[in-house]
């Protein structure tokens, strides 16, 4: 009854500073709660600096504490480092951008604004909420980047420290021109509509015809930025294309931008006509409309990533029985380092000290960490969990066994994915028939009038600009990435959308991608257990570190602590102790029953129990599946080839088989270069290969695929590199997206229909050689718009309908 | 007519001028963060009501 009453009371603790259930009301000040001492500090801090506003913006806005790391920032005041990290400084005065990750509600905003309350030193500082990144400006003499960052982690936003992250001001400086570019063509082709408004009506009055001169020289003079700025972006593309010789949709672009600048100067000049430089400076202010459209970036997110991002940017090192911190590019072999709980191993090195268990689940996949005696070899990108270790590494940070992952060629190969852009396929045969169209149309009416060949002949290349084909893409495109972000799955680029619509063949990881990270599932098989008993087992995990007796801990309820007695771990084999007078041991067949016969197989994810040398029963370890797992397989399997890779031993080989179709393939044991050799192999048999993964071993696989996705738990955490970012709770939708991809390059299909119906008429026009510059003025615009609207508007229907939006 | 070409003169700089107004803003920055400065905005009315709250406690004392 005790029991129950409790488990009531505790739905209603909530914490006051994060908003997580407690576990009791023992943490307390006044009638505020907290779920663990680590909120309830930060609280008295923002307390003690009048800051508590932080909890009347949004409720329960905190950053969890409980399962903080104690980390040491000494390395921050190194020079060589901290001059890496700042932005600018003065001597005095410093600036630094941090990636604070926690950002998540306004109170964040507030208070990552108000740091100068808390640190005197500290004179600005500014968040920005979409990238989550916070810019504080502060006095050198007064406080120290060490001292800022212990006060931000100190408040629960411990800043994502990487040297790795300078790529964000590059792509920002490109947005920034892109938006010049859109206001100096938006100007100049809005102030030439006016000017040529005489042009359209076509009744010429005395008064009238004083001032069109200047009108049009005005026109020249306008459209000149547009055509040297605003559109050089295309001039450029078309003249790389073809010095490649590959004819891209900029190549048509270039074409029909420049003979319309020409022959409208030709007609200014000559005074035969008014030119089309309106038709010309609105072309190119819809054409850049659209690339902005396309640029859309997920800004707090980092798709290109290099091993140097996951490791610490700093080591302790133990010299002489003293410990200090150095850069970890500095770190040479032969060193002591010591590792603490949570932290990576940045080198492959020797255990000297300590009780390691090693979680390689970032590198192979394996999800039980492996445990290691002193003396055991120990590989670069494996996480300690437990106590502190001491190791010696053996080799460099590059020369490691993981970093050699990124010596693989495929990591130095540019992406060149641009050109088998669909837009780009048409485009080829497109300019081919528009030239040859314009040539004929010329040559037919070179023996009557050669003025009339002239004006067919630009004429054609004028109108058959191909606008509505470049606008449809990125319009289409642009929006299907903003419809899967808004369902948590983030796109590099636009096009990744197109050859996501040309998959043949998915590869899964298993470890993380199908199988949930941190929520083992745990059962207890055998003979049933007594209260007492339940308390025995309990008293006896709860004195083990090892990941598997914590797991073990939480199954059980009990609240009642025995006493233990002799305890002893025997390292790879179990625990045992004397509890109340009874014998209780842990572990594996063998340690508990002395029985040699023992079962190889699922050794890993079986761990026995007797008690006073009886066994009772044993718990058993399985990773439990994503939960939409066999909707999305269900589907997936009548349209691709599936495989799995994992890096696990095969013991889930037929809990798989429930969920994946007989011929799907299953390799297990895979090392990371196991799983990028498989790709490879697939890609030379001509497939398509989608590749799902999620940790640093997958980041080979991830990049050589034809496009790779990472599942993430928290996006805002590293994934490895990779083309999207699956947010692991919209991982049911998967088939969703596959099928909406698909249905996007369509509607790109049909857009082009549209756009060679309104090329048809324009061409009508032209090869008579009878395009006035009303029609042109006209049509042009008229085919971007309905293009734009209709790729806009069936695309979020269709999202609609699927219930993507 | 030349009182049209006065206005076209007049015109052109007045747009030339919201031109170098929108440049501006692109430089200093103001399209780079297009969500936080939402959420500030709403925060100085708070302080604001922080700060009397001190003024008036500092009378009690």
């Amino acid at each position: 009854m005790l029991v129950e009453d409790y488990k009531i009371v505790s739905q209603n603790l909530i914490c006051y500073h994060c908003g997580e259930e407690c576990p009791d009301d023992n943490i307390r000040i006044g009638d505020k709660l907290f779920c663990c001492n680590g909120c309830k500090t930060v609280y008295e801090l923002l307390e003690a600096n009048d800051l508590c506003n932080y909890y009347s913006i949004d409720s329960n806005p905190g950053v969890n504490k409980k399962n903080e790391i104690k980390k040491n920032f000494d390395f921050l005041d190194d020079p060589e480092l901290k001059e890496k990290l700042i932005d600018f400084t003065d001597g005095k005065i410093s600036t630094v951008t941090f990636s604070v990750p926690q950002m998540h509600c306004s109170s964040c905003i507030w208070i990552l604004e108000n740091l100068y309350k808390m640190d005197e030193g500290i004179i600005h500082s500014e968040a920005d909420f979409l990238k989550k990144s916070v810019s504080v400006k502060y006095n050198e003499e007064k406080t120290s980047l060490k001292n800022v960052v212990l006060l931000l982690d100190s408040i629960g936003y411990e800043p994502d420290l990487n040297l790795a992250e300078k790529e964000l001001e590059k792509s920002e400086m490109l947005n920034k021109k892109l938006w010049y570019k859109i206001g100096v063509a938006g100007f100049a082709a809005g102030n030439i509509m006016l000017f040529s408004f005489p042009e359209y009506l076509a009744s010429s009055s005395v008064s009238l015809d004083e001032i069109r001169p200047i009108f049009k020289y005005l026109n020249i003079l306008f459209a000149l930025p547009v055509l040297f700025y605003s559109a050089s972006d295309y001039f450029v593309s078309a003249y790389k294309g073809l010095k490649k010789k590959i004819v891209n949709v900029d190549v048509p672009i270039s074409l029909g931008i420049g003979v319309l600048f020409l022959r409208s100067l030709y007609e200014i000049f000559t005074h035969t006509g008014a030119g089309y430089l309106d038709s010309m400076t609105a072309l190119v202010f819809f054409l850049i409309v659209g690339k902005m459209f396309q640029n859309k970036t997920y800004a707090a997110m980092n798709f290109e990533r290099n091993y140097k991002s996951y490791f610490p940017i700093a080591v302790t090192i133990v010299k002489n029985n003293k410990e200090t911190t150095k850069p970890v590019e500095k770190l040479k072999t032969g060193e002591r380092i010591v590792i603490k709980n949570g932290e990576l191993i940045p080198a492959d090195s020797i255990l000297i000290n300590g009780k390691a268990y090693i979680d390689y689940s970032f590198v192979t996949g394996e999800s039980n960490p492996v445990e290691k005696i002193n003396g055991d070899m120990i590989y670069a990108g494996g996480r300690q969990t437990g106590g502190a270790i001491e190791v010696e590494t053996i080799k460099d940070v590059s020369q490691s066994y993981l970093t050699q992952l990124w010596n693989n060629k495929v990591f130095k190969k540019d992406d060149e994915s641009k050109i088998d852009a669909f837009v780009n396929v048409v485009s080829k045969y497109f300019t081919f028939v528009i030239i040859s169209i314009a040539v004929v149309a010329a040559l037919y009416w070179l023996p009557k009038s050669t003025t009339f060949a002239f004006n067919a002949l630009t004429s054609v290349l004028i109108i058959a600009c191909p606008c509505a084909l470049a606008l449809s893409t990125p319009f289409t495109l642009g929006s299907t990435l903003r419809i899967f972000g808004k369902n948590n799955f983030y796109i590099k680029s636009t096009h990744v959308i197109e050859k996501l619509a040309e998959i043949t063949s998915i590869v899964f990881d298993k470890t993380g991608t199908i199988t949930e990270t941190g929520n083992a599932e745990i059962k207890y098989e055998g003979e049933s257990l007594t209260e007492y008993e339940n308390q025995l087992v309990k008293s006896l995990v709860r004195n083990s570190s090892h990941p598997l007796s914590k797991n073990i801990f939480n199954l059980f309820k009990s609240d009642t602590v025995l006493e233990v007695k002799n305890y002893k771990e025997i390292p790879g084999e179990g625990i045992y102790a004397y509890i109340d007078g009874n014998k209780v041991q842990i572990g594996s067949r063998l340690f508990v029953t002395d029985n040699s016969d023992k079962e190889k197989s699922n050794l890993s994810t079986k761990v026995y129990l007797s008690i006073n040398n009886k066994l009772k029963g044993f718990f058993a370890i399985n990773n439990s599946y994503r939960k939409k797992l066999k909707e999305v397989i269900s589907y997936l399997k009548n349209y691709y080839k599936l495989s799995i890779l994992s890096g696990d031993n095969d013991s889930e080989r037929e809990r798989l088989a429930e969920y994946f179709p007989e011929n799907t393939k299953m390799y297990f044991k895979q090392t990371p270069f196991d799983k990028l050799a498989y790709i490879e192999k697939l890609k030379n048999n001509n497939e398509k290969v989608l590749m799902i993964g999620d940790g640093l071993n997958d980041a080979g696989a991830l990049k050589i695929s034809n496009v790779g996705i990472s599942i993430a738990e928290n996006i805002n955490n590293f994934s490895p590199a990779c083309d999207g970012i699956l947010d692991s709770k919209s991982f049911g939708k998967l088939n969703s997206f596959i099928k909406f991809s698909k249905t996007s390059k369509n509607i790109v299909i049909i857009s082009f229909v549209i756009s060679f119906f309104y090329n048809v008429i324009g061409l009508s026009f032209a090869v008579r050689g009878i395009l006035s510059p009303v029609i042109s003025a006209i049509l042009m615009p008229l085919s971007s718009i309905s293009v734009v609207v209709f790729t806009t508007l069936t695309t979020n229907l269709i999202a609609k309908k699927r219930r993507l939006l | 007519m030349s009182v049209i070409l006065v206005l076209i003169g007049f015109s052109t700089f007045v747009a030339l001028m919201f031109l170098g107004a929108y440049l501006w803003s692109v430089k200093t920055g103001q399209y780079k963060d297009n969500y936080t400065p939402s959420v500030r905005i709403l925060f100085d009315s708070e302080v604001v009501k922080k700060k009397e709250k001190n003024k008036s406690n500092d009378g009690r004392n």
